[in-house]
């Protein structure tokens, strides 16, 4: 028996760190550079990678309408970093004419700790998993700075600035589970897989609501 | 809870962001807009492209840290800066000056030609050129969190990161068919640390991302490096030598991406306008080659 067929975005990032967790957790695993390559996807991560040029390559080859169909008909996706960008419905920070596929109520800062020397690691409490605390690696990392109502947050710093969120059956991280060899996020997105029910005829379920927006 | 910067993990693990990517060099603001605006993943800020470093002669240094910062404000992707072989007062400016990453590069000319800088006690990450294996697990040792094959800057010419990538892929493959007894003398003809080493032998991989650069010019080069091996691309002179950068780059960004399907690549390489010039490693005198640069 083969677990749930679960994508991750391939255009460019660490496509390579979310397959290795994924297969460990017993997923079939394939990877997303077109729109056929979402058929028969139960699941899909958006990895950490630079969000502007996911975004460029996505629009070039016809991947942004239907992601954005797939998370309105409510497909579990799990994005980190770049991929927390491209889940938010709004974006402070992004280059000019950079687009997102939306889904997560939430406005979400680029590069929001500065440069590369203010990367850091720590460790975050997730009271939704119980257990020892996450090891976290925020590298360049964007941060939530507002969330809607049906979004909850799933860790914060100690200053109270929230890096991870769960909407339904989307999850965003703007720390890299995936390098730190951290698997309860994926696990997550398997369990919110487990449970979801597809909606048929997928391109045809409801739109999105809000239009992504972006301020410079 | 307290957090810690500058580690191994946060260091290599901004190359793994990379992958899949290619790093543009740019002269000036304006060429690292267009190089965003067509998708790079990072800007390499110097003050000559190799190209022009090699007809113009003279010493080549780090670039002036106006130019770098004006890069830096002008952009949201990583930027990269350079900093000669050895000199570890010009990457502890590069580092002041809070760049992304330094390339200690054979691009520059050399300012020891003994020893590389010891990278580990830097808070930014260091990029270098390697022509084989064991160059590569030299710079590792030395605390590089990112490799790139080397090739030969400024020719336009594809040969030597061809060589180079070959080289290093298939040396990494032969360690995987030795036995574990074969490790030691492996080591010792590397010129490489026995525990880097055996530790590749296990993976089948550098422990660092592997990018490629030094002559590639045109979409199919960037897709031929990336079939061959490489995580992503290193675009020197090949862009804004040419004809019609934006277009350029933008279509070597869509050939990293799709490196596997000729299809694609064929259409991005349609109505580029010219190709950097370039001049034939075989006629650079070897004098002049600075792949050689590096110990």
């Amino acid at each position: 028996m083969t677990g749930p067929r679960v994508g991750v975005l391939a255009l460019q990032g660490d496509v390579r760190e979310h397959a290795r967790v994924l297969a460990g957790l017993g997923a079939d695993v394939v990877t997303v550079r077109r729109p056929e390559d979402l058929a028969g996807v139960d699941g899909l991560v958006l990895p950490g990678g630079e969000s502007s040029v996911i975004d460029k390559l996505a629009r070039a080859y016809g991947l942004r309408q239907p992601i954005r169909d797939a998370i309105a008909s409510g497909l579990p996706v799990l994005g980190t970093c770049a991929g927390l960008i491209l889940l938010a419905d709004h974006v402070t920070g992004a280059i000019a004419g950079q687009e997102t596929f939306g889904g997560l109520d939430i406005t979400v800062r680029r590069n929001a700790f500065g440069s590369q020397a203010e990367s850091f690691e720590t460790d975050l409490d997730v009271p939704a998993f119980g257990g020892p605390p996450v090891h976290a690696a925020f590298i360049r990392a964007p941060l939530v700075e507002r969330i809607g109502p049906g979004v909850r947050p799933l860790a914060v710093l100690p200053d109270g600035r929230i890096v991870a969120v769960q909407q339904g059956a989307l999850l965003g991280t703007a720390f890299h589970p995936e390098v730190t060899g951290e698997t309860r996020f994926h696990q997550r997105l398997l369990d919110a897989v487990a449970t979801s029910t597809p909606v048929p005829g997928g391109a045809e379920g409801a739109p999105i609501p809000a239009l992504t927006k972006l301020t410079p | 809870m307290s957090s810690t910067t500058g580690t191994d993990r946060v260091k290599r693990g901004l190359a793994d962001m990379l992958k899949g990517g290619v790093i543009m060099d740019v002269v000036t603001p304006e060429q690292a807009r267009i190089a965003e605006d067509a998708g790079a993943v990072a800007v390499m800020a110097l003050e000559r492209v190799p190209a022009d470093i090699r007809a113009q002669g003279g010493v080549a240094r780090m670039s002036d840290p106006d130019l770098i910062e004006a890069i830096i404000a002008e952009v949201s992707i990583p930027v990269m800066a350079k900093a000669r072989i050895g000199h570890f007062v010009e990457a502890q400016v590069l580092q002041a000056l809070k760049v992304d990453y330094i390339d200690e590069s054979e691009v520059l000319s050399p300012a020891d030609y003994v020893h590389h800088i010891d990278k580990w006690p830097f808070t930014v990450p260091f990029v270098c050129g390697a022509t084989n294996l064991g160059e590569a697990l030299r710079r590792i040792n030395e605390g590089a969190a990112m490799i790139r094959s080397k090739g030969e800057a400024g020719t336009g010419d594809v040969s030597e990161a061809t060589k180079h990538i070959r080289t290093i892929t298939a040396e990494i493959r032969a360690l995987t068919a030795l036995s574990k007894d074969e490790l030691y003398v492996a080591a010792k003809e590397l010129q490489a640390p026995y525990d880097l080493v055996a530790e590749i032998a296990g993976t089948g991989r550098l422990p660092v991302v592997l990018f490629t650069a030094g002559g590639v010019a045109t979409p199919a080069d960037a897709a031929m490096m990336m079939q061959l091996g490489a995580d992503g691309v290193f675009v020197g002179s090949g862009i804004f030598k040419s004809g019609e950068p934006a277009k350029r780059a933008a279509a070597i960004v869509k050939a990293t991406t799709f490196y596997d399907d000729p299809t694609v690549i064929a259409e991005v390489s349609r109505g580029l306008g010219e190709a950097m010039v370039g001049i034939s490693v075989a006629d650079v005198p070897a004098p002049h080659r600075l792949a050689e640069r590096g110990w």
